[in-house]
């Protein structure tokens, strides 16, 4: 037995030496942490610190290192001041977070010179990926839940008109023009578009909604910003009467965030959108994030479409930390070891497109309904598989550069 | 000794201080050095924070050129982010639209369109005062925003005007990541701007706005052109402010529409007030301190800033009452009256 | 009916519901600015407890959402005092620019304490049954939210009216509005009656507050959203006085009302073009002193 042991300790040492020197790879979090949009924040902040929580043991001996910085107003200036200095000074080997489309606009340069990955967690502007070879997106674009929508509404809803309201500004302007190619392709007639305001404040949303409840469509397609803006859509909506007045409210999943959905009230049900993401889908990985969620925010907290893009953010992050044995040094090689990356989330399957760098996700008509329990849920009606960016696809306007 | 030879000895040396006050207040004095210094050693101190240093000498500008009117003409508006945002666009558009990208002459352009906005809203609106020039010239920048949304496809709207490239500066020096090229560049139009900006404070010009803000009716008894001279002011600031937007787009390479918000006058307002009206220095100093405070706060808590940052302007109005150069007047002022003694 | 005509009833409802609300909210602002020339951009913020103190009683302690907006009225324009009597009171006689400086600094802070307090997701109130659905009025419906601010706001009005032209507390606000110094030497005690007027004021922007969760939401960013808002209404309607306040808070809520439905490409545009419009004629506004 003895004679065996120098073998032992050269085994040990080879193992030891073959293995993989401990790395701890900076990652710079860029997310609005104050201001009119910091709850976005905070939801994929949260899906962060979850998943770190959960998963810090698969990426051992390595660790990550998270430095968080305030992404600031959506102005673009705060987010590249502060994200080029996380790259600079901090030294991080990626960016991720996030939630702006101006941000992640501001800093394509930025990040093309340094040559240090943009991992989006939220910017949904369908171009920003074109921006720089470094950009990957684990998101949407405006264009995956509202193109597909526009066939859904004219074929399976049985919308033969509809009427657009936006907030008015570029996601507000991309996500109606994408849902109008959908709607015009399957042969729907889209009446009138109307801008309702700056993204800024919350406006009282009855005039516009009047207006259309005049010009009576059979389905109303509205784009908000996630947040405050949902909750008041609703309660116009409500308030109106529209559903009685025979209006179908559809749009992208921003109208009816997971995280105020319970608050919305009877006004929400019945409303159908496309999205990627609903508390109530079905699936394992979905079942196990929904369960570590509220054991670690409480049973009042509910994670929503930004939260699992977040989560699913990080997967792919600590996959490529995985593939790259800790060694993030390198940024065209971790955008590569993305390229192609799939997995199943709490979204359902999802793949980083090698040729665009966005994601390909399913998308689901989704329709509120009230629960036996009481409570308001979502439930699947159908499932659009693995929709790319089609804006990308068909080339337009932007998309196409 | 008779009273009247004293009283007129004493009445000869007072006319011959205020005479020497007045000539010599133009003069450079010692202490004005120091600001400059302290911009030139920062970027030897603080390499690693070009990016953000040049973001606070881009406030410092914009800041001095609301001191022009503020500080000195009694100017009171809610609207300067107007002609930041028209500088800034106007460099945006040349570049973006019409593929012209040399820097230097972006920052004239910007002056020139960004002074005949201010000519033109001033024309107009330096007729009121109080909370009803604050409103009007408030309503101003935000119809100015609005147009630019209501033609986005021009504007690029809030997602703005990205990857714009400039021409490296006089065909030499490129933008680099560090951003120490564009530091030392923004340094350089400060100080013109700064000698351009003194030079009308201290002159007759400067004296005029001066007697305009502290009694107008004064102003219009002597003759004095009240409404052409805040016009003239007004026109100059606003293109000073243009230039600062000029260099805001050339330092980020980039432009929205947020240029323009309430929230950028209101801040360049505040930081003025902070640092101390009507001294020039007050931009440097208020700028600097609202500044680095606000990106000293906002690391220690990217949730929670704004509570330290409200703090300390509660503190400040409480026991800074004339700005933060007013404590250093203070201090002055107790050395130089100690010293009489 | 004839179309345009449910059209025009339609913008005049919406718009006076909406008008309702901006001046609950905007006339503590108005008479506090004109009786003792002080700019409190905390305005907003005191709208802003109202509300989440609105929140809190109805969510956490299940109180009614009608008590709850009187008793958020209550604390906050007894809070309000303390504010005044400890910290504005010093400022009385500093500049304009300095009473700003004190004041946004005091609406950073309350955003910051919202945040920590409730978190940044924006929060919503149970309403009463009978205060949700709609109310038939025969051609139309409409909702009873709003048919409650504009009843609530006309016997606010109505209140206000009388306590200001017909009390004799309310003759003294007029007097010390028009000519504080008079008003000190004929024995009136203007300090006191300040304190008075801003507790009144703070707890009617509280009782707006409370009420506009339903119209537009409560998040912590709430206190300056809107501010420049309440400026306008202020500024449009002349300082120190209600009927100025009301009017232009009707001029305002309609035109905006109406310009959102007519014509929603440059809906933002009209509040401020209003608002350019009657301060180019009349600058100080509807009904303020020159």
């Amino acid at each position: 037995m003895r004679k065996f042991g120098w073998l032992g300790v050269a085994a040990l040492a080879l193992a030891m030496g073959g293995a993989a020197q401990a790395e701890t790879v900076k990652i710079g979090v860029v997310l609005p942490f104050s201001g009119a949009n910091a709850d976005l924040g905070h939801q994929i902040d949260k899906a962060f610190d979850l998943y770190v929580k959960l998963h810090a043991k698969d990426i051992a001996p390595h660790k990550v290192e998270i430095i968080k910085r305030d992404e600031g107003p959506p102005t673009g200036a705060q987010a590249k001041t502060v994200t080029t200095e996380l790259i600079t000074n901090d030294k991080v080997q990626l960016v991720t977070g996030f939630v702006f489309s101006p941000s992640a606009i501001a800093l394509a340069p930025v990040i093309t010179q340094a040559k240090v990955p943009m991992v989006i967690a939220n910017a949904g502007t369908a171009w920003i990926t074109n921006l720089s070879p470094y950009i990957v997106r684990l998101s949407f674009s405006m264009w995956h839940p509202a193109y597909p929508m526009g066939a859904y509404a004219h074929d399976k809803i049985g919308c033969k008109t509809a009427a657009l309201a936006y907030t008015d500004f570029p996601p507000g302007k991309d996500s109606t023009e994408a849902f109008k190619t959908g709607f015009e392709k399957a042969g729907g007639k889209v009446t009138e578009a109307i801008p309702m305001g700056s993204p800024v404040q919350v406006p009282d949303f009855t005039p516009f909604f009047q207006r259309i409840k005049d010009a009576k469509p059979d389905c109303m397609y509205v784009f908000i910003p996630s947040g405050a803006h949902a909750t008041g859509v609703m309660k116009a909506y409500g308030e109106l009467g529209m559903r009685k007045a025979g209006i179908k409210l559809i749009g992208p999943m921003d109208l009816i965030p997971d995280n105020k959905l319970q608050d919305m009230g009877d006004a929400a049900i019945g409303t159908i959108v496309m999205g990627h993401y609903a508390v109530d889908l079905n699936n394992a990985e979905n079942k196990a994030f929904n369960d570590a969620w509220h054991k670690e925010y409480g049973k009042d907290s509910y994670p929503d479409f930004m939260s699992a893009a977040g989560w699913d953010t990080m997967h792919a992050i600590f996959d490529a930390i995985k593939k790259l044995n800790g060694n993030l040094s390198d940024g065209a090689k971790v955008v590569e070891a993305m390229k192609g990356w799939s997995a199943d989330g709490p979204r359902g399957h999802v793949m980083i497109d090698p040729a665009t760098r966005d994601i390909v996700q399913d998308e689901h008509a989704i329709e509120v309904y009230r629960k036996p329990d009481g409570k308001l849920g979502e439930r699947i009606l159908g499932t659009t598989k693995a929709v790319k960016d089609e804006c990308k696809a068909l080339k337009v306007g932007r998309c196409g550069s | 000794m008779a009273a009247s030879e004293t009283i007129g000895t004493s009445r000869t040396e007072a006319r011959e201080r205020a005479a020497e006050y007045l000539v010599g207040r133009h003069r450079f004095r010692l202490a004005e050095a120091l600001p400059w210094l302290a911009a030139i050693g920062v970027y030897f101190i603080f390499p690693e924070r070009m990016t953000f240093g040049s973001q606070v000498l881009v406030m410092v500008m914009f800041a001095l050129s609301l001191d022009l009117i503020l500080g000195y003409a009694g100017i009171v508006t809610l609207g300067h982010a107007a002609f930041f945002g028209m500088g800034a666009y106007t460099v945006g558009l040349a570049a973006a639209r019409l593929g012209w990208s040399e820097p230097i002459s972006g920052l004239f352009a910007a002056a020139i369109v960004a002074g005949l906005v201010g000519f033109i809203t001033g024309w107009f609106l330096l007729r009121y005062r109080g909370l009803t020039l604050l409103m009007l010239t408030l309503a101003t920048a935000i119809m100015l925003q609005e147009t630019g949304n209501l033609r986005s496809d021009i504007s690029g709207g809030y997602d703005g005007l990205p990857g714009l490239t400039f021409k490296p500066l006089l065909g030499v020096f490129e933008y680099d990541l560090y951003g120490h090229t564009y530091y030392l560049y923004v340094l350089a139009v400060l100080v013109v701007v700064f000698y351009i900006v003194r030079r009308i404070v201290y002159s007759p010009f400067g004296q005029a706005l001066t007697g305009i803000r502290e009694n107008v009716r004064r102003m219009h008894a002597i003759g004095s052109p009240v409404h052409g001279r805040l016009v003239t002011v007004y026109t100059i600031a606003a293109a000073i402010a243009g230039v600062a937007g000029a260099l805001f787009t050339q330092t980020n390479a980039y432009v929205t529409l947020t240029v323009f918000d309430f929230d950028n006058s209101a801040k360049v307002m505040v930081m003025l007030i902070l640092g101390g009206t009507g001294r020039l220095y007050g931009a440097f100093v208020g700028a600097t301190v609202y500044m680095v405070l606000e990106d000293y706060f906002s690391k220690l808590s990217p949730t929670f800033w704004q509570f330290g940052i409200g703090l300390m302007l509660v503190l400040a109005v409480l026991f800074t009452p004339r700005g933060v150069l007013g404590v250093f007047e203070s201090i002055g002022k107790y050395f130089s009256e100690r010293k009489k003694l | 009916m004839p179309h345009f005509a449910i059209i025009a009833v339609s913008i005049l409802f919406d718009g006076l519901a909406y008008a309702m609300f901006l001046f609950i909210t905007s006339v503590g602002l108005s008479v506090t600015m004109g009786l003792m020339g002080f700019v409190n951009l905390a305005h907003g913020a005191f709208a802003m407890a109202g509300g989440y103190i609105v929140v809190t009683l109805t969510r956490t302690l299940g109180v009614g959402f009608v008590p709850s907006l009187v008793i958020a009225a209550v604390i906050v324009g007894a809070v309000s005092v303390a504010f005044e009597r400890g910290l504005y009171r010093r400022l009385y006689k500093s500049t304009d620019l300095e009473q700003v400086l004190l004041t946004i600094g005091l609406a950073f802070m309350a955003i910051a304490t919202a945040t920590y307090f409730y978190g940044p997701i924006p929060k919503s109130v149970p309403l009463p049954d009978w205060l949700q659905g709609d109310v038939n009025l025969g051609f139309r419906n409409f909702p009873s939210y709003r048919a409650f601010l504009i009843v609530l706001g006309a016997a606010l009005i109505a209140v206000l009216w009388y306590a200001f032209e017909r009390t004799n507390i309310g003759a003294r606000i007029r007097a010390a509005v028009d000519n504080r110094r008079m008003a000190e030497s004929v024995g009136i005690n203007v300090d006191r009656l300040f304190t008075l007027t801003f507790a009144v004021g703070s707890g009617l922007a509280a009782l707006g507050g409370g009420l506009a969760i339903q119209l537009l939401g409560l998040s912590p960013s709430f206190a300056v959203l809107y501010l420049v808002l309440f400026l306008i209404v202020v500024a449009v309607g002349g300082l120190g006085s209600l009927k100025g306040t009301l009017l232009a808070a009707l001029v305002l809520g309609v035109f905006d009302t109406a310009g959102k439905y007519l014509l929603a490409d440059a809906g933002g545009f009209f509040v401020y073009a209003v608002t350019v419009a009657v301060l180019l004629v009349k600058p100080a506004g509807f009904y303020g002193r020159e």
